[in-house]
């Protein structure tokens, strides 16, 4: 199927027009990005003033409990739900999608241009509660009866869910049938970059669970502003109702958005390794689509230590522990792909490379938090903390700034590597160890989350240093991050006006997006002929030249 | 596989057993917590080193020399990619049985409360604690004010919230549960040893003073308790 080339104008409409009125899915994605990168910006500063107040004994930046929540709440529904899922499933998806399956844009470029726009209107809502008197400190999870009963605004995050959950279904729709209806003619299944099959895999899970999650805070909002008892138990509702409609959604999320991070890793690595993907179809049946298959029955493990039978405790060990397989499966293929390569090295290369340890921290340290009986005590401590920024936060916004790197060339015309983008790699991957390590550490002798303040243990001694310790040096961690961050941004921003101009396919892929477009591809992306394979053709065919 | 078995005949076989043969091997939950930590670790490491080394070795070992270089791995044969999926989805899942059967193990230890158990009951409230000791001694603890419990004697919170969810955490006996409105839980502790650097916090967000939602907790021996307790009753 093709369709007109005219899904970006070449009017004399001035520029921010065409920007704000666009339905060409690679403006729409770098509008995703600009987005996600901006609550990126905000959220990480947020999380800055939250590791700096940690790292002595009582209060010193903030002047509440209150105001210390509303950080916290601020910095995890954004970084999840503003920059980890647009980021990887919009601003990724929209740009590289349709060019890796050789269409011209997706099916619904208007309804695409929707999505955007709810994604902005959900980040000005988010914004918001910094405005506001009664900002949000509810945590991005949102229990009740606290979000019930609580004086803030709940209703700003209700809205804000409801903004992004409209936003990903119509992507999600759109996306299946593009990716279901508008591949290039004699592109077979098997055929397809792994990018394109994790992302098909995030948009079906978007699909099934988001709706769960909408209703579960429809329901929130139902008690607290129209007076229903969905989670009231002293008037016949439940409080545990919620946790297990959210968990039902929000782990899921979780392969939201660690499945195309893994897409983008894989993509990278058969590329710049010039190597077949290990195991292809191993890789896709059994471990992408292993994972969608097992998304839905383990979220109780969530819920461990929030009084559910044993039954169902146990039962969900053993479904938790068994994602070990479709993860393993996966991981093997990505680690097979290196094998018997020729390995170039470039920043993103060594992001991707980096996402390897990310990977392994990440999900090992994920196995203890799988046994209830180990998670009656880890549980909400910084140990799970540590773990959960090692597979999502970091692997996931590693494996993004790697593609980043690697696709730079093609947004732009421009290469991002160079000095500026080396050492900021250095900064941040150092500084990842240095915040989340100590982090495990004091976690496992009961540093809990969302404490602003340790006093209680200031006798509890680990490795013969107190809590303080440990809190210190991750702050300088953080600290390090923050400049890491900063010089990356500085670095896009540079290269994309003044980077080296770069081929249209500097790394000598085989991929559609690299061999038959344009630096960055125009209106329509392919020119005037349609993109056609045959049946050999594949995106990762390295050795018949 | 074969403690994956003891473990499910187990949970059948212990509800045979009489009380009598059960309190004299009592558990303690924490040590066994401990244990389990300990295999649980080793059990990820192997894997993470494994990996790691791998990893290592291939991005040092298979570098281009040349820019025209591509890598010369083969396609899997049928026979290779079922086995390559096969072999390690069985070694994944035995590995999974197995820690499940440890983790069951000690999950019983946890959730099986011994018949001698002392009941304290416990009410979260934002943002403190309330205790009702045996014989309705009412304690209500801060930051400053531990509570007791007596050496050697196996305790059992029951617990409930009465405004929003808390969570009861002790850290120094590895267990913690939600406190929840209109739910009772429970954990219970075996305090085998005196110690004055225990905590009870509130794991469960709960609004502005979670952070202080906290009171030490010391195991002392049963005269010390004793007296502590009478202390109480005479204050309440």
């Amino acid at each position: 199927m093709s369709t007109p080339t005219t899904t970006a104008s070449h009017s004399a409409a001035p520029a921010w027009k065409e920007w704000l009125l666009t339905t060409d899915h690679k403006r729409i994605g770098v509008l995703y990005l600009v987005g996600s990168m901006a609550a990126f910006g905000v959220a990480g500063l947020m999380a800055l003033i939250i590791r700096f107040e940690q790292m002595e004994l009582g209060m010193q930046f903030i002047s509440s409990g209150t105001e210390y929540n509303g950080y916290l709440y601020f910095h995890g529904a954004a970084m999840i739900l503003a920059f980890l899922i647009p980021g990887l499933t919009g601003f990724a998806a929209n740009y590289f999608l349709p060019l890796m399956i050789g269409a011209r844009d997706v099916a619904f470029p208007r309804i695409n241009a929707f999505s955007v726009w709810l994604f902005y209107f959900a980040i000005v809502l988010a914004l918001l509660s910094f405005i506001v008197p009664d900002g949000p400190d509810i945590m991005w999870t949102g229990y009740p009866p606290y979000s019930v009963t609580s004086a803030s605004n709940t209703s700003m995050y209700v809205f804000t869910v409801h903004l992004l959950g409209f936003s990903s279904i119509l992507g999600a729709v759109n996306f299946l049938v593009t990716v279901i209806y508008m591949r290039a003619p004699g592109m077979g299944w098997n055929q397809l970059n792994i990018f394109v099959w994790t992302t098909v895999a995030a948009f079906v899970i978007q699909l099934i669970f988001i709706p769960v999650l909408a209703a579960a805070v429809t329901l929130l909002l139902f008690d607290k502003y129209l007076g229903t008892h969905f989670y009231d138990p002293s008037a016949g509702g439940d409080v545990l109702l919620y946790q297990n409609l959210f968990w039902f959604y929000s782990h899921p999320a979780v392969y939201v958005i660690f499945l195309p991070a893994v897409g983008i890793l894989f993509d990278i690595m058969a590329t710049m390794a010039k190597n077949r993907v290990f195991n292809y179809k191993a890789a896709v049946y059994a471990g992408i689509w292993g994972i969608v298959g097992i998304a839905g029955i383990v979220w109780v493990h969530h819920l461990y230590i929030a009084g559910m039978p044993d039954w169902i405790r146990l039962g969900h060990m053993v479904t938790t522990l068994l994602i070990s397989v479709p993860v393993g499966i996966l991981t093997l293929s990505l680690w097979g792909t290196l094998y018997k390569g020729a390995i170039t090295y470039n920043t993103a290369m060594m992001y991707a490379a980096s996402c390897l340890y990310l990977i392994l921290l990440g999900g090992l340290t994920g196995i203890p938090l799988a046994i209830p009986s180990m998670t009656l005590h880890l549980s909400e401590t910084s140990y799970v903390h540590a773990h959960f920024h090692f597979i999502m936060a970091l692997f996931s916004a590693f494996a993004l700034f790697a593609g980043i790197y690697y696709w730079f060339p093609k947004m732009t015309g421009r290469f991002a590597d160079g000095p500026m983008a080396t050492i900021s790699f250095w900064l941040n991957f150092v500084g990842v160890n240095v915040t989340f390590w100590p982090l495990f550490i004091i976690g496992k002798e009961g540093m809990p989350r969302r404490y602003w303040d340790y006093e209680m243990f200031k006798d509890v001694e680990v490795l013969g240093r107190s809590f303080q310790e440990f809190h210190f040096i991750a702050t300088i961690g953080a600290g390090v991050i923050a400049i890491g961050m900063l010089l990356q941004f500085i670095n896009f921003i540079a290269s994309a006006f003044n980077g080296k101009p770069a081929p249209t396919n500097p790394w000598n892929s085989k991929s559609l997006e690299w061999t038959h477009t344009a630096s960055p591809p125009g209106p329509g992306n392919f020119g005037d002929t349609d993109v056609i394979v045959d049946e050999n053709w594949s995106p990762y065919e390295y050795t018949k030249g | 596989m074969m403690k994956f078995l003891s473990a499910m005949t187990g949970l059948v076989g212990t509800t045979l057993v009489s009380s009598q043969a059960f309190a004299k091997e009592l558990p303690v939950p924490n040590e066994s917590w401990e244990r389990l930590w300990d295999t649980v670790m080793l059990d990820i490491t192997v894997i993470g080193v494994i990996m790691a080394i791998a990893a290592v070795w291939m991005l040092f070992k298979f570098r281009a020399t040349s820019p025209d270089q591509v890598g010369t791995a083969k396609k899997l044969t049928t026979v290779q990619s079922i086995a390559f999926a096969l072999i390690p989805a069985s070694i994944f899942m035995a590995d999974d049985f197995y820690l499940a059967a440890n983790g069951w193990t000690v999950w019983n230890d946890y959730r099986r409360v011994p018949d001698n158990a002392m009941e304290v009951k416990v009410i979260g409230y934002q943002w403190y604690f309330e205790y009702e000791y045996p014989g309705g001694v009412l304690v209500e603890a801060d930051m400053e004010t531990p509570v007791m419990i007596p050496v050697g004697q196996p305790v059992v919170f029951r617990m409930t919230s009465e405004d929003v969810i808390h969570s009861f955490g002790i850290p120094k006996y590895r267990v913690k549960e939600d406190i929840m409105p209109g739910r009772k839980t429970y954990i219970w502790v075996n305090p085998v040893e005196a110690q004055t650097d225990g905590v009870v916090q509130c794991a469960e967000f709960c609004g502005e003073a979670h952070s202080q939602m906290s009171n030490p907790i010391h195991a002392v021996p049963q005269a010390e308790y004793n007296a502590w307790l009478a202390k109480m009753a005479a204050e309440g």
